[in-house]
Parts: structure tokens; C-alpha cells; sequence
């Protein structure tokens, strides 16, 4: 589907590297710990879901930065607390220069026209009782914002936008389909000349053959009308392709950010690489051969979570240091600028197969160890 | 072609399904889910199916194992199992198969498991019902199954109810109730779609190191290409309840001969793609199974039905044949060349 | 579990407490002057104050509320002799202990609940469970048109329709009429089985359909699919899965109608001319007889509490989820 995107209003991003675009948006030091309540014969906090502990982002104009991670790992609730939907435990986040963290209300609102969110699930994001039109309109109305030429003409110009028909204006949204559905979304975020949208988890409930549909329109949106991004995701190989930046979190912390070719090609936190040797891909023919690490069980509970580095309870590399103290996010050595990693022992920084395998699932090793031995026997009966 | 080599005829397979048709009535009309679907399974291989929602590929496994309601469903067709028809087949018969010789793994083991009983007797009943083993016995397997699928200290868990399990360990509790009985085709459904990353990994290695240990026949259908690269042997591509292509997974992945074949591939970045490269969506939506497209199911989405000469691909239904195959009226020319100069090098 | 019924306990203690002093202070804070009420007609103000400070209402309010509620506890002691805990006071009208009076008609209310109980749901759940398990079928429509038909059947509807069946016209019956249980359970079962089950109509014929649209419900589960995958049978998969995940939403609906079956003993009792606790609270409420009112509410209050909590450990007993959390 071709999307035409024209918004003279908007200004288009400047060519400039990353590094050199203005700082749009800094979180500091951000926290959020939910209470848990219980305990006998009161309830009183008897522990905390430390969801998102200490995390250091930065996002710059135009930028899109890509959060992956798995589930619990805090990335929903950071895009959560970014857009100022719930106030944070602790830390501060800083937009345009002026701290939002503990803005009231009143304060906020020239702000939350800036930054908009879009969320996963396109059919209960979208009150099915209105139009479309309706929909799209009411981020206007609540700001008060009367674009030139009207509301309606605005809404319309939207809809043109992001590749829906303009007189679908007065439909509701059953009559969409999902990807459809989305692109509403997306046209409600643009309605206010959004300067950073959070996108969480945007393309993971649509099909395959849909994604790439979505995909490809926030792409434009990104590249033509300049809005910085801040895209949440599982799915590594979208974030990949979307994200000029990736932050991978873990168990509520940041433990490796850094530029796209710094992440995906030269990881360092373990974590990383057993994220991306997860990944099933259908690899081209002469492909190299990729690293092959197994790591066992879940993503322990945010509850308690390990001493010192989150991850040693389920990293090869681990030693009693891990347990002690907590790695900061820094630029190790041989990390290039701007790619920081929060790890004692890093790893090499390639992700092509190694010498040996990295498997740590006790299932997985008695059952290759007993395919090896059968096939070593069959080897010497030929013999 | 390279693709055409000689291989087992249906007779040969152990799981032979032929021209099945599955509608279901609803108040809005006839779904027609699975609309004439032929494949074969051979012993100890995976034949992978792919699709997305709506293409039938759940449908055809709960058909495989007679899951459907005859009430509200309709079925034609065959299904053969190891020389047994299974259409036909009394649902007293079907009892003695299901969990015994073909079992099944879901997609969500939060909801596939009851809340209400604990992992063990779960395990356990089949094991009882089929092998008539008594309650010691079937928990001594259970316990050995629980460990073979890397459950820890597998005695204590025995006991635990499903809820008190991870994500990834009730998947893996899930295989190992599967595998209880020895079976001889393991129908997975998804069973990794609601794992996350690293836990899937796992899960799916394990998945293949088993067959190796049991020799299952395996069908394992997925709507992720990534996976099926990973699992399978065979490959079927289905859109709309009917299949669109077939063939060995390096066929199907690296060949391809099919458009929707292409267009998924297409819409899909890889971890080593060119990010500088738009990706290339299927336009469109998939289509409604009460009112289905005539003629290709695809055409309506295809962006290649123009090569086609006149209307043939909205009039007539292309058919898939035996073996590797695509139900496309492209000539096999065209798609060559289409894909050489089109598709292939998006895909470098 | 032990802990969970400790804490149970003591809500339900606290909440009673909280009902009484409720209760206390709204009647005490009405317009009546319950010594002139108490006194009837042509009283002289010295009677009156007499009367008034017997019942001890010249005391201070809070006083008043510390004699009522310790006496519940501890028991206490009027002018007129001792009355031990539990102690609700004496009834202005009848100058009787209230408790005695609530023990002489709780045989009957509870008779009547208990009965209504059990009958429906016996039949309800059992009507439901043959119309899902038939599904589809002529049993299942005549189940669900039954039930439909039935449950609008208003008690005073279907009471002196029964009574003129069974009772007036043909004489087949006697009228009902309470028999203690323990004496005699053939006798206790002939006196009440008309209200029993007309009280018990519209509840089984709300149950049959809830147990069938749960069971319905429950046996599209994906879990109750997989107990099928692993071939077990149809109706072990009925009766070990389905029906096991369709008994938490019955039990809640349980919980919360036993009050309502309390309140519809009321209805039931005025139509076939019991004396039980209904009756008793429509007399006190009537007459204004603060202590008769409080009591019989703190009573029915206390019953619904009990079956409260035996919901929930029932509910924990059924759900691990509930019971391990």
C-alpha cells in the first residue's frame, strides 16, 4: 500500500547524525516499583515489582530508539512512565530541557499534545462507539487545538496519511480491519504534530503480511515528518530494522544500549547474545554460521530479583562478583562511543558461531550428549 | 527443476490426508475453513505448517484428531492414519488414538492445562487410560518424562498444579504429557507463540532433540517462518483454508515459487537484513472464509495476477499437485524469472 | 487455610459489630419515642418516664450502645431479671427475651432455607448439567424453555396456587404447618414441602440455566479441549473438567443468594402463614420494637456471614489457584 505522506506544517528532520541532534528527551535514574500488598491480619507493603530500576535513556530529535527485551523486562511500563501515564517511583524525566517527573496535570498539558503514544492492541484502544472521524478528532478537542481549515479537514488529511480512505471518516472501527485499526491509531497520535511517539508493542497482534504494512508507515512518518520514536518490541528483527538506537533491557535495568550496528553486530552483555541466538531466522543460503547459546528456564521474578548483575542467574559467565556488585552501564573497552554495557565479563563483540556451544538447559545437554554418543557408536561400528 | 525429486507417494506416508473440506455453520453463513487440503506425513520427519489466522491450519490438525463438533461441522474428505481412516472412524475408536498414538501440544499451556488438577495427574491419565498402568506406574513415567523435558526436581513438581509452574516449564510439562504414551505423530499447534525468546528457543530445540529420541512424526504449525526453519523438513504454505505451496523447507525458503510464499518472505526483516531496504507488505487483508475470493484465494492480494493471461486467476482455482509444488497459474518460467529478478535480491 | 479462615473470622466479627452499632444508632436516632409507644394510650408523663427509664432509655446514648452490645457478649441484667449472653434485650411488645423468641422461630426459617437449598440445588444443577451435556437437543430446549417459563413464577403467584391445588380444593394436604425435625423428619417433610418448593422455583429454575451456560462455557475451554486430546471420554472430560471450572461462578452466585432466599422466607412465610424469623422482623418493624428488630437482623446478619465464608474456603477447596496463593 503506497502511503503518501505530505505534511507542509511539519518540518522535515535535519541530516545530521545522531550524535549531533539535540537531546529531545532524558530519563534519569528512572524507577517504578508497584506495591504489593498482604500479610496478616492487616495488609500492609510487604514487597515491591521492582519493574523498571534505575534506567538511563536518552532520545534525540528525530531518533528512533528501540527498547527489546522479554516479558517482565519493564520496557511497557518505561514507555508507560516516558509518557507520563503513571508517575515514577524515583528518578527524572527531563523533556525539551524542562522536568516533567512530578508535572500536575495543568503543567503537562502543552506537553502530552508532544508526546503520544500508540498501543499494541488496535481493538480495545479504539472506543468502539465512535467514528473514526470522531477518534481521530478528540486529542484536537481536549487541547483545544483548531488546526487551519478545520477539525474535520485535519481528520481527513490524516486519514489520507497513514493510507485510509478519507470518507471513512463516519465509520467505526469494527467495520477495520487490524491493521487498519492500527493506522487509526497512528492517525490519532499525528493529530497534534506529535514530536515523540512511544509505540509499544505496535505490529505484535497483527499478522505477518500486516506488519510490514504498519511497519513501513511509522517508518515514513519517522523519516518524512521527523518524530523521534521510542519503539517498544519483542521482536528483534523489527527493532532492528526501525530503530537508529536499541536499549536491551532485562529484569527492570538497562544492560546494553548503544547504535544499531553496535547491538546487533557487536554485542557484549551475554544477555545480548542469547537474545539474538534465540532469534529464529530463515537465514539466507551462504550464510555464516550463528552463535548457538541455550540459556535455561524463565526470567526470574521481579519480586526479588538476583543480587548484583539481574542476569547472573542465568549467565554461563558468571562469578561471585556478579552476585556482589551491581555492573554499571558504562562504555566498556572496545566499545565504540555511545555504546555502553552493564557487565563484568563481557563477551567478544561478534555474533558468529563459537568453538563450542553455550548450552545451560540440563535437558537439552543430556539429550545431545546421548545423540553424540549413539552417533560416535555408529560411527565405530562401520569402523 | 532441482525441486522435482522423486518421493514417497501418499500410500507410503504415515499420515495421509486427502481433499479435505472443513465447513462450519455460524449465523452469519457457512465458514468454509478448510476447502480440499491434501498433504502427507512421513514416519520420524516435521512437516511445518505456515499461515496466518484464518488460513485453516488449526482447523485441519483439530480435524486430525476428530476435536470438531459434528453438530455445527461438516468434514469430507480423508484422513488416513497408518492405514486407519479416521473420518469414519467411531469416536470410541478416536479415543483409544487420541493421546496414545497421536497427541497433541498447545499454543498456551496456561489455559491448555486445567487450573484445577495438578501437573501430575494430568500427565498421568492418559498413561492410565491407554496403557492401563496403574496410578504408581504412570507416575513413575510422569516423573520420567517430567525430567527428560528438564523439569527440576521432578518428584516435587509432580504434585504442583499448573500455575505454580513458569511460562517455559509449563510448556515443557506440556511435552512431556504429550509424549507420556509413545506417540507416533505429535501434532504441536503454536507451541511456542506465547514464549518468550530465549524460553522458545529452548523449547524448540528440545522439541527437535526429542523426535530424535522418539522418532515421532511431527506437524508443527506456526504462522513464524523463522521457526519453521528451524523445525521442519517439509514445508506447506496455506492462505485461506487451502495450501499454496509445498515442498522441502529449502524449496519453500530459499526458493520460492509462490507469490504469497514471496510476499511473506518479503514483509519480513531478518536479524541480517539491509535495513536500508523498505520492506514490501502484502497489500490488502486476508480474506473472509463465509464469502472466499473465487478462483485463487490470493488473487485479490496478488500483485503478479496480471502476467496471468485473461481472468483465469479469479475464475478457476488452481490446484496443488503431489510432492513440491505451488497451486499458482504463473508458468513455471515466469516464476522463475519473477523470483530471480524481483524477489531474490530483496532477500540477499 | 487455617490462617485464611482466622482472618475470615475476624472480618466477620468486625462487620457484625459494625451492623449492630449501624442499626442501633439509626433506630435510636428516629422521631418514635419508644416509652410512650411502649405505654400505649392515656399514659401519664410519670408512667412514661417510669417506663423510660426502665427500658433504660434516660441513659446517654453511648451507654445505652455499651449495655447493648456487651449484653450480646457478656449478658446483662434489666430490672425485671438476668438475661444471659447472648443477650438481645427484651422486646418492647411482648416484654419477652428476644433471643428466646429468635430460637423459637429459627427452627422454621431454617428449615425453609436449608430445604429450599438443597432442592434447588439438587434439581437445578442437575436439569443444567443434562441440558449442557444434551446440548442442542430436545432435552436442552425443554430444560431451557422450562426454566425460562419457571422463573418468573413469583412466590405469591405460585404459593395460593399450590395451596388451592394441593390443599383447598382437593384437600389432598394439610395446610403447612411446622413440625420440629429432630422429632419427627417424615412429619417436619409433610408440613413443609409446598413452601419449600414454591420458594424454591424460581431459584432452580435460575440455576438450571446458569449451570448450563457455564457448563457450555466451560466445555469450549481450551484445557477441558486438551483432556479431550489426550483421549479421554466424553464424559469423564464432562464431569472431571468441565463441571469442576463451572463451579466457581455457581458458587459465588450461591454466596450471594442465600440472603436473598432469607429475605424470600419472608414472602414465603406471610403467604403460607408461618412464624419464623420473617415474620418475626415484619412484626418488629411494624410495632417499632427496636430490640425484636435488632435482634432478628444481628441473627440473619450472622447466618449470612457463616454461609459467606463457607463459600470462600469452598471456593479455595475447588480452585488451587485461590487455595495456594
Amino acid at each position: 500500500m503506497s502511503d503518501n505522506l505530505t505534511a507542509p506544517e511539519q518540518k522535515h528532520a535535519e541530516a545530521t547524525p545522531a550524535a549531533e541532534r539535540r537531546t529531545l528527551l532524558e530519563v534519569k535514574g528512572l524507577t517504578m516499583h508497584f506495591p504489593i500488598y498482604g500479610g496478616f491480619p492487616f495488609k500492609r507493603k510487604v514487597g515491591a515489582v521492582q519493574a523498571v530500576d534505575n534506567v538511563d535513556l536518552t532520545v534525540a530529535e528525530g531518533e528512533a530508539l528501540g527498547v527489546v527485551g522479554e516479558s517482565g523486562c519493564g520496557k511497557s511500563t518505561t514507555g508507560r512512565l516516558i509518557t507520563r501515564l503513571m508517575e515514577p517511583t524515583a528518578g527524572t524525566i527531563t523533556y525539551r530541557g524542562q522536568d516533567i517527573t512530578h508535572a500536575s496535570r495543568r503543567q503537562l498539558s502543552p506537553i502530552r499534545s508532544e508526546i503520544q503514544m500508540i498501543f499494541q492492541d488496535p481493538y480495545s484502544s479504539l472506543n468502539p462507539r465512535q467514528t473514526v472521524g470522531t477518534i481521530i478528532k478528540s486529542p484536537m478537542e481536549v487541547n483545544g487545538i483548531e488546526p487551519a481549515g478545520g477539525r474535520t479537514k485535519r481528520v481527513k488529511e490524516l486519514l489520507e496519511l497513514v493510507g485510509l480512505n478519507p470518507e471513512h471518516y463516519n465509520r467505526f472501527p469494527h467495520e477495520f480491519s487490524g491493521g487498519q485499526r492500527q493506522r487509526i491509531g497512528v492517525a490519532r497520535a499525528l493529530a497534534l504534530n506529535p514530536k515523540l511517539i512511544v509505540a509499544d508493542e505496535p505490529v505484535s497482534a497483527l499478522d505477518v503480511s500486516i506488519q510490514a504494512q504498519v511497519v513501513n508507515l511509522l517508518k515514513k512518518v519517522q523519516d518524512e515528518l521527523g518524530i523521534a520514536f521510542v519503539f517498544i518490541a519483542h521482536d528483534l528483527a523489527i527493532v532492528r530494522h526501525f530503530s537508529q538506537r536499541v536499549a536491551v533491557m532485562y529484569l527492570g535495568k538497562v544492560v546494553e544500549v548503544g547504535d544499531r550496528d553496535d547491538i546487533y553486530n557487536r554485542p557484549r552483555h551475554p544477555y545480548t547474545h542469547a537474545l539474538l541466538s534465540a532469534v529464529p531466522e530463515v537465514e539466507i543460503e551462504d550464510a555464516e554460521p550463528r552463535e548457538r547459546i541455550r540459556l535455561y528456564g524463565d526470567v526470574p521474578s521481579p519480586v526479588n530479583p538476583p543480587s548484583g548483575c539481574r542476569f547472573r542467574t542465568r549467565c554461563w559467565k558468571a562469578q561471585d562478583k556478579c552476585a556482589t556488585e551491581e555492573p554499571p552501564l558504562v562504555q566498556i573497552s572496545g566499545n565504540r562511543d555511545g555504546h555502553l554495557t552493564a557487565c563484568h565479563f563481557p563477551e567478544e563483540p561478534t555474533t558468529q558461531a563459537r568453538g563450542e556451544d553455550v548450552v545451560l538447559d540440563p535437558a537439552l545437554q543430556a539429550l545431545e550428549a546421548e545423540h553424540a554418543e549413539s552417533a560416535e557408536s555408529a560411527v565405530s561400528d562401520k569402523d | 527443476m532441482t525441486e522435482d525429486v522423486p518421493r514417497t507417494t501418499g500410500s507410503d506416508a504415515f499420515l495421509s490426508v486427502r481433499d479435505l473440506r472443513v465447513r462450519f455453520s455460524t449465523e452469519d453463513g457457512i465458514v468454509k475453513a478448510v476447502d480440499g487440503l491434501s498433504f502427507d506425513v512421513e514416519r520420524g520427519k516435521t512437516l511445518g505448517i505456515v499461515g496466518e489466522s484464518g488460513s485453516g491450519k488449526s482447523v485441519t490438525n483439530l480435524t486430525v484428531l476428530g476435536l470438531h463438533n459434528p453438530d455445527t461441522s461438516t468434514i469430507e474428505g480423508s484422513i488416513n492414519l497408518d492405514g486407519q481412516e479416521l473420518l469414519t472412524a467411531s469416536e470410541r475408536e478416536l479415543q483409544k488414538l487420541r493421546g496414545n498414538k497421536m497427541a497433541m501440544i498447545f499454543q498456551d499451556p496456561l489455559t491448555a492445562m486445567s487450573p484445577y488438577y495438578t501437573v501430575g495427574r494430568q500427565l498421568s491419565e492418559p498413561y492410565m487410560k491407554h496403557r492401563g498402568a496403574s496410578k504408581k506406574e504412570a507416575k513413575d513415567r510422569a516423573v520420567q518424562m517430567l525430567e527428560k523435558v528438564g523439569i527440576p526436581q521432578p518428584k516435587l513438581r509432580f504434585d504442583d498444579y499448573p500455575h505454580q509452574f513458569s511460562g517455559g516449564m509449563r510448556q515443557r510439562a506440556m511435552i512431556a504429557m504429550a509424549l507420556m504414551c509413545d506417540p507416533e505423530l505429535l501434532i504441536a499447534d503454536e507451541p511456542t507463540t506465547a514464549l518468550d525468546v530465549t524460553v522458545q528457543a529452548q523449547i524448540l530445540d528440545l522439541l527437535k532433540d526429542l523426535q530424535q529420541e522418539f522418532g515421532s512424526a511431527i506437524i508443527f504449525i506456526t504462522h513464524d517462518l523463522g521457526v519453521i526453519a528451524n523445525m521442519a523438513d517439509d514445508i506447506m504454505v496455506m492462505y485461506g483454508g487451502r495450501a499454496m505451496e509445498r515442498g522441502t523447507v529449502r524449496e519453500v525458503l530459499h526458493t520460492p515459487r509462490h507469490p504469497y510464499t514471496w510476499g511473506l518472505l518479503s514483509s519480513m526483516p531478518r536479524l541480517d537484513s539491509d535495513v536500508d531496504i523498505a520492506l514490501e507488505p502484502i497489500p490488502g487483508t486476508p480474506p473472509s472464509l463465509l464469502n472466499p475470493p473465487t478462483g485463487c484465494r490470493f488473487s485479490p492480494r496478488c500483485v503478479f495476477k496480471d502476467q496471468v493471461a485473461g481472468d483465469l486467476c479469479t475464475t478457476v482455482t488452481p490446484e496443488l499437485g503431489e510432492g513440491r509444488d505451488t497451486a499458482c497459474h504463473l508458468t513455471s518460467a515466469q516464476k522463475q524469472s519473477i523470483f530471480i529478478d524481483k524477489i531474490q535480491p530483496r532477500l540477499r | 487455610m487455617f490462617k485464611f479462615i482466622l482472618r475470615r473470622s475476624m472480618g466477620a466479627v468486625i462487620t457484625l459489630f459494625l451492623i449492630g452499632t449501624v442499626t442501633f444508632f439509626l433506630f435510636l436516632s428516629g422521631p418514635s419515642d419508644y416509652a410512650s409507644l411502649a405505654c400505649g394510650k392515656d399514659c401519664s408523663p410519670a408512667r412514661i418516664e417510669s417506663i423510660r427509664h426502665a427500658m433504660g432509655l434516660d441513659l446517654p446514648l453511648f451507654q445505652q450502645w455499651w449495655d447493648f452490645m456487651s449484653g450480646i457478649v457478656m449478658g446483662r441484667d434489666f430490672p425485671t431479671g438476668h438475661c444471659s449472653a447472648p443477650c438481645l434485650g427484651v422486646s418492647y411488645s411482648s416484654n419477652e427475651l428476644v433471643w428466646d423468641t429468635v430460637v423459637d422461630r429459627m427452627p422454621l426459617t431454617l428449615s425453609l432455607t436449608v430445604g429450599g437449598l438443597v432442592v434447588f440445588l439438587f434439581i437445578g444443577l442437575a436439569a443444567g448439567m443434562i441440558a449442557a451435556y444434551k446440548k442442542g437437543t430436545a432435552v436442552d430446549k425443554f430444560a431451557t424453555g422450562a426454566s425460562t417459563v419457571l422463573s418468573s413464577f413469583q412466590i405469591y403467584l405460585l404459593g395460593p396456587l399450590a395451596l388451592l391445588l394441593f390443599v383447598w380444593s382437593t384437600g389432598w394436604f394439610e395446610n403447612p404447618k411446622y413440625y420440629p425435625f429432630l422429632e419427627n423428619p417424615f412429619l417436619w417433610l409433610a408440613g413443609l414441602w409446598i413452601p419449600i418448593l414454591v420458594m424454591s422455583t424460581i431459584f432452580t429454575a435460575q440455576y438450571t440455566r446458569m449451570a448450563r451456560s457455564e457448563l457450555v462455557q466451560q466445555l469450549q475451554e481450551e484445557h477441558v479441549r486438551t483432556a479431550r486430546a489426550k483421549g479421554m471420554s466424553k464424559k469423564y472430560v464432562f464431569f472431571r473438567y468441565a463441571w469442576r471450572g463451572s463451579l466457581i461462578p455457581i458458587l459465588t452466585v450461591i454466596g450471594i443468594d442465600i440472603s436473598s432466599l432469607l429475605s424470600g422466607g419472608v414472602v414465603t412465610e406471610l403467604t403460607f402463614s408461618l412464624h419464623g424469623l420473617g415474620r418475626l422482623a415484619v412484626d418488629g418493624a411494624t410495632t417499632k420494637d427496636l430490640p425484636l428488630t435488632m435482634g432478628v437482623m444481628l441473627v440473619s446478619a450472622f447466618f449470612i456471614l457463616i454461609c459467606n465464608m463457607v463459600t470462600d474456603i469452598l471456593y479455595a477447596y475447588v480452585d488451587p489457584r485461590i487455595r495456594l496463593s
